[in-house]
């Protein structure tokens, strides 16, 4: 009877704990229990500026810094930057299958064009570019990765797209690899159109844009395939290696990248035919506006510095450069940094951790590397392509 | 007296916080108060973060539009059905490879636990080799091995090995003559369920005519012996009357990228059928075996004195009691199966459960669709343990 | 009759090896003809298999990789944790066996047996010193632990009990001036081994309170133990798997961020928790009626029977099933590569595309995830050897 007597006891004890422990949670949380607390959290949506004016309490350290950014604190009761700062580290969704965009070399480290911009991110933040863990996503995880919050950034040739901006609660920053759906095929198949492909047996990687972008193209001119499916490139790549299907599709970058590595690359070919825009961006969680400018102008940072002629090697150098343009990229001018809640120097930081974006796209992508993708759509507007830097002003 | 009874009743009472009855009501309250608060505490959660991202939480997306192709389905289906047919296809696939793999590893198992007690020494120890090796490798290796290793080894669709017409196969599947219905078929079909009914009255006579003789009641023979019987004759008069045949053999021929015409397997099913085959048939070749050796000895000897045959002895003396002690493990195995079959997605076999992770990318609503996904295991689970238990209680009233 | 002569016979003739092969492999006309077909069948397929593991099989992969196969992405500086965390298992396995023989014995003899094998392949010098160490260190445990049994026998009982503190304070670090290892760099067997361990540690507790729940007189107690165990059972583990990674963080406020690597131990715990609980079930339940009404008759109260009198004969009699859900757990633990997680079969498919054996005729794959089945199958053989040795051990113990 006394063990029973302790037992009633213990339990009302961990119930009051319990009890205890949630107040707690709520206290500091939310002002409400979470259940009621949820119709105070909607309008954050419709109105950032002014759920910011109302819940100034839960980001006491971001606030200050946050003068330019209106700031929409996140319901966890911290600015993104703030948490990566006390971590002391970024946490980047990454892939890890695609050579030249994210892959783990033989020395076990993960590089890539994608990973690279990772660093630079981590550079700005930290001044250390390998102040970072890569969490390899699956294309299936990498959206819930980003909504749980696990992933600071997505940055795995994630294409961006009006439903994932809405439904699946994604904020994209700018485009750095503008890409389209391509298809390869082997050299002695002959191939030269979707229709050509009629009846033939297609290798896709499950929850991708291009799966979508697949059955469009060939509804659109009415021919039929046989999808194989696969969780995974490296199951769709060598499934095609294999001859179980007679065309592999994905962004043409990948499928440049991925040729390598088939066991005879000059058999096969990559078709004349786009079958999509694949504007491949990063992306953060939607509701930390501070967090997604970060992101953006890290970007178009490395954009400006291609533009501007500053380099890796020469950044040092351009601290004293005349232009007015590199000046206040550099944080010698302004007070721009400060406004993103980073040091006024984060690019010259960004810049000698993985150089500009030119540079950083020839290390992992350019001619002297065994994928060689021309710039394309990808080089600086002044030569016809498409990245165009926002001025830092 | 009364006195002292009223006197003493109060201090007999016992206390409320001894009496077991309160403290087990009170044990429990508690203990569902704090389920209770932990839930709310979890979904609260779960609320507040679905909201921040902007997700709803309905299952208003399953009649939206698909917009991906599923590799294989036993239903018509394409890009331009909705998630919910979606997941249709992918509950038919699961239950398709796991009804197909259930009847195979039950067979293949049996003949292995029936070879771990022959009396050759040879085939013994073949048999024990066979399970050691495959109980004790995960399932998962043994799929991506027999995927990657074997199936995309095979010849590639070109060069399949093939004998035109009747089968070919190469690293895309197996495809096979197979026959389909042909011009006088609609003719014919009438006949396919006269011919059970004819069945099914054959079944009812000779039991009739097997009690009346005292001897067993094993009336199927005779039943499928009319079946067949029924359909040849009028498949034959069909023929004869109409001058084409009902059924006529698709063969398969190359025709393009793929072959076409017959039935095919394609290589993901035949992995999954072939790893979850021999992986299931290893552990049931270990229940069969525990089984028979649960039969008491003197039962075969008392079988082989009345002169049955090895054969007879196993499949009318052994066996049927073994059956009682092999069933409820059994069971286990196929929910195990069934469940294992969700490892499809290992060799690109669009079952449930790689369809569910498709749809939650390319939908977003990750709640909505595990929890579907959820209850749908579940309830294939149930469906099987269901089974299961009226066959064990149909065998334990034929016991008494 | 001439069959019942030579039935009569056939003891004074069992030394004889011609007798032997008549009785157990041409004892009639379908065993001679079994016998005839496999002694042509099996020597053929034996050849070809030897043949090709040692003429065509490519297994430079395996060899180049054995690191990335065992540790993962574990970085190189820092594997010497890793390796002093399995001499002390190595020696801390010899003490014991030196001090208990039996049945630790055994074990002891297959891990050194599985370090001696690897030690066999063509691997990197320092791996194979590596596994040539620890079989030392088992050694010089066994041959120390064997004339001190007594005076070891304490101070060896707690060391096993440190032991897990001290294995992960090596493999994790971040204290006592040990660098931090993250676990996303975790993999290989470390990891699959790591899974299993942890997953069927803390599943215990959880399991024994679900089944003595399940047993309970508490309706709703009874009902909700019984509403877990059946749900959990009914799922595959990989869906429980994908939900503890995409939905777990979802479940739990925004400022807490959980490892990628508790969320799958949080998944594994709880499924294997289900299947333990109906194993210690079994043995509740083969616990006689007597016991507790003996114990209600020498004034025990519930906890004092269950936890005194019932659990312990229950739990001894559930051993061998225990041992038989550990190894389930460990081939399960194969399933975490769908997640994300590069444990063993992961880090295989790693190896299978690195761009080195594009231009292996055939491919590797074959070499490699024979490799990993191998490992698997070795632990897992052996497991089930310890555990039909500890049934046949129990079951001396209560006739």
């Amino acid at each position: 009877m006394k063990v029973n007597r302790f037992l009633g006891f213990v339990s009302v004890l961990l119930l009051a704990a319990f009890v205890a422990a949630c107040s707690n949670q709520a206290a500091t949380n939310e002002p409400s229990s979470p259940v009621e607390a949820a119709p105070t959290d909607a309008p954050a949506i419709g109105a950032p500026v002014a759920a910011a004016t109302e819940a100034p309490a839960p980001a006491p350290t971001a606030a200050p810094q946050a003068t330019t950014a209106p700031a929409a604190p996140t319901a966890s009761g911290g600015s993104t930057l703030q948490t990566i700062k006390d971590r002391g580290e970024l946490i980047c969704g990454s892939n890890d299958q695609v050579p030249g965009f994210g892959s783990v070399d033989a020395s076990g480290q993960t590089v890539g064009f994608d990973i690279d911009f990772c660093r630079a991110l981590a550079a700005a933040i930290f001044g250390d570019p390998n102040k970072v863990t890569f969490r390899p996503l699956t294309a299936q995880e990498r959206f819930t990765a980003v909504q749980s919050g696990e992933v600071d950034v997505l940055i795995r040739n994630t294409t961006n797209t009006l439903t994932r901006e809405t439904v699946n609660g994604m904020d994209f920053a700018p485009t750095n690899f503008f890409d389209g759906q391509g298809i390869m095929v082997r050299k002695s198949d002959n191939l030269n159109t979707i229709s050509d492909l009629d009846g033939a047996t297609i290798c896709v990687q499950s929850g991708t844009t291009t799966e979508l972008n697949l059955a469009d193209a060939f509804r659109a001119v009415g021919a039929s395939f046989t999808p194989a499916v696969f969780e995974d490139a490296n199951g769709t790549f060598s499934a095609y290696d294999a001859g179980q299907c007679d065309a592999v599709t994905t962004d043409k970058s990948g499928l440049a990248s991925r040729r390598l590595s088939l066991s005879s690359p000059e058999d096969h070919v990559i078709m004349d035919v786009t079958l999509s825009k694949e504007p491949l961006a990063p992306a953060v969680l939607q509701g930390d506006a501070q967090w997604r400018d970060i992101v953006t102008w890290v970007i178009y940072g490395l954009f400006n510095a291609e533009e501007y002629g500053v380099t890796q090697a020469n950044v040092q150098e351009q601290l004293s450069s005349d232009d007015p343009n590199i000046r206040r990229l550099l944080g010698v001018e302004g007070e721009l940094g400060a406004g993103l809640g980073l040091d006024n120097d984060f690019m010259v930081k960004v810049i000698s951790a993985v150089g500009n974006y030119g540079e950083i796209y020839d290390r992992h992508l350019g001619p002297n590397t065994p994928i060689n993708i021309p710039r394309g759509p990808n080089a600086q507007y002044t030569d016809g392509g498409l990245i165009y830097g926002m001025p830092f002003r | 007296m009364a006195q002292l009874d009223n006197k003493l009743q109060p201090s007999k009472a016992i206390p409320f916080y001894r009496n077991v009855k309160v403290l087990a009501l009170v044990a429990q309250i508690a203990f569902l108060l704090i389920l209770g608060l932990l839930f709310w505490w979890l979904i609260g959660n779960m609320l507040s973060s679905l909201r921040r991202s902007n997700i709803p939480l309905s299952f208003d997306f399953l009649p939206q539009t698909a917009g991906f192709e599923i590799a294989e389905s036993s239903i018509r289906y394409s890009a331009t059905d909705s998630y919910g047919r979606a997941f249709l296809v992918g509950i038919l696939n699961t239950l398709r490879i796991a009804v197909l793999g259930i009847i195979l590893s039950t067979i293949f198992g049996i003949i292995i636990g029936i070879g771990r007690l022959s009396s050759n020494w040879l085939l013994r120890n073949l048999a024990g080799a066979y399970v050691e090796l495959f109980r004790n490798t995960p399932l998962a290796v043994q799929l991506i091995f027999w995927f990657v290793a074997v199936i995309l080894k095979l010849p590639r669709v070109r060069d399949a090995i093939a004998i035109d017409g009747i089968f070919a196969l190469s690293n895309r599947g197996l495809t096979l003559a197979w026959p389909v219905a042909g011009e006088s078929y609609a003719a014919w079909s009438i006949w396919f369920w006269v011919g059970l009914v004819v069945g099914v009255i054959a079944y009812v006579l000779r039991r009739q005519q097997l009690q009346r003789l005292d001897r067993p009641l094993v009336a199927w023979p005779v039943a499928w012996l009319a079946v067949l019987a029924t359909w040849l004759v009028s498949w034959l008069g069909v023929w004869l009357f109409t001058g084409s045949s009902p059924l006529v053999i698709d063969q398969p021929h190359l025709s393009g990228f793929n072959y076409i015409g017959g039935v095919s397997i394609t290589a993901a099913f035949f992995a999954l059928l072939l790893g979850l085959t021999c992986y299931t048939a290893a552990f049931i070749a270990e229940i069969v075996r525990a089984g028979i050796l649960a039969v008491s000895k003197g039962q075969r000897e008392a079988a082989q004195a009345l002169g049955f045959t090895p054969f007879q002895t196993m499949r009318l003396i052994i066996f049927p009691q073994a059956l009682r002690v092999i069933i409820p493990p059994l069971t286990n195995q196929y929910l195990n199966l069934t469940k294992n079959s969700s490892l499809g997605i290992l060799v690109s076999f669009p079952d449930l459960f790689f369809v569910t992770t498709t749809i939650n990318n390319q939908s977003g609503r990750a709640v909505q669709v595990i929890l579907i996904m959820m209850a749908c295991y579940l309830a294939m689970s149930l469906l099987i343990s269901l089974f299961a238990n009226i066959y064990n209680s149909r065998m334990r009233l034929k016991e008494r | 009759m001439s069959t019942t002569a030579q039935e009569l016979e056939r003891p004074q003739q069992q030394s004889d090896v011609g007798a032997w092969l008549r009785q157990n492999l041409f004892n009639g006309v379908l065993n001679t003809l079994i016998t005839i077909v496999l002694v042509i069948f099996i020597p053929i397929v034996l050849f070809l298999i030897v043949r090709w593991a040692i003429f065509e099989a490519t297994w430079q992969p395996v060899a180049t990789n054995f690191r990335l196969l065992m540790t993962g992405r574990y970085p190189i500086e820092h594997v010497w944790r890793i390796q002093a965390c399995m001499a002390i298992i190595y020696l801390l396995f010899g003490l014991s066996a030196g001090i208990w023989q039996g049945m630790v014995r055994t074990i002891g003899i297959g891990l050194v047996g599985f370090a001696i094998f690897f030690a066999l392949f063509p691997f990197s010098v320092s791996a194979r010193l590596w596994l040539v160490g620890s079989v030392v260190a088992a050694l010089v445990g066994y041959f120390v632990g064997r004339p001190f049994s007594s005076k070891l026998r304490i101070p060896v009982i707690v060391l096993w009990l440190i032991s897990p503190f001290i294995f992960w304070l090596l493999i994790r670090g971040g204290m006592l001036g040990l660098p931090l290892v993250t676990t996303n760099l975790w993999g290989g067997l470390l990891l699959t081994i790591i899974l299993a361990v942890v997953g069927i540690i803390a599943s215990f507790p959880i399991g024994v309170l679900l089944a003595l729940g399940r047993q309970s007189k508490l309706p709703i107690i009874k009902w909700c133990c019984t509403l877990y165990i059946e749900l959990v059972r009914g799922v595959p583990l990989i869906s429980v798997l994908f939900m503890a990674v995409l939905m777990l963080p979802l479940f739990l406020p925004s400022n807490i961020r959980i490892d990628n690597l508790v969320r799958v131990l949080v998944a594994i715990t709880g499924f294997s928790a289900a299947y333990l609980a109906e194993n210690v079930r079994g043995g509740l339940q083969s616990v006689p009626r007597g016991q507790y009404e003996a114990a209600s008759a020498l004034g025990l109260n519930v906890f004092q029977t269950t936890f005194l009198i019932v659990l312990p004969q229950a739990l001894r009699a559930v051993i061998p099933a225990l041992v038989g859900q550990f190894i389930s757990l460990f081939k399960d633990t194969s399933l975490v590569s769908i997640v994300g997680l590069a444990e063993l079969l992961g880090i295989a498919g790693i190896v299978i595309n690195q761009p080195e054996w594009l231009q292996v005729t055939g491919g590797v794959e074959r070499e490699v995830l024979l490799f990993a089945a191998l490992v698997y199958w070795f632990f897992c053989y052996t497991l089930s050897k310890i555990s039909r040795r500890i049934e046949a051990h129990l079951g001396v113990g209560t006739r």
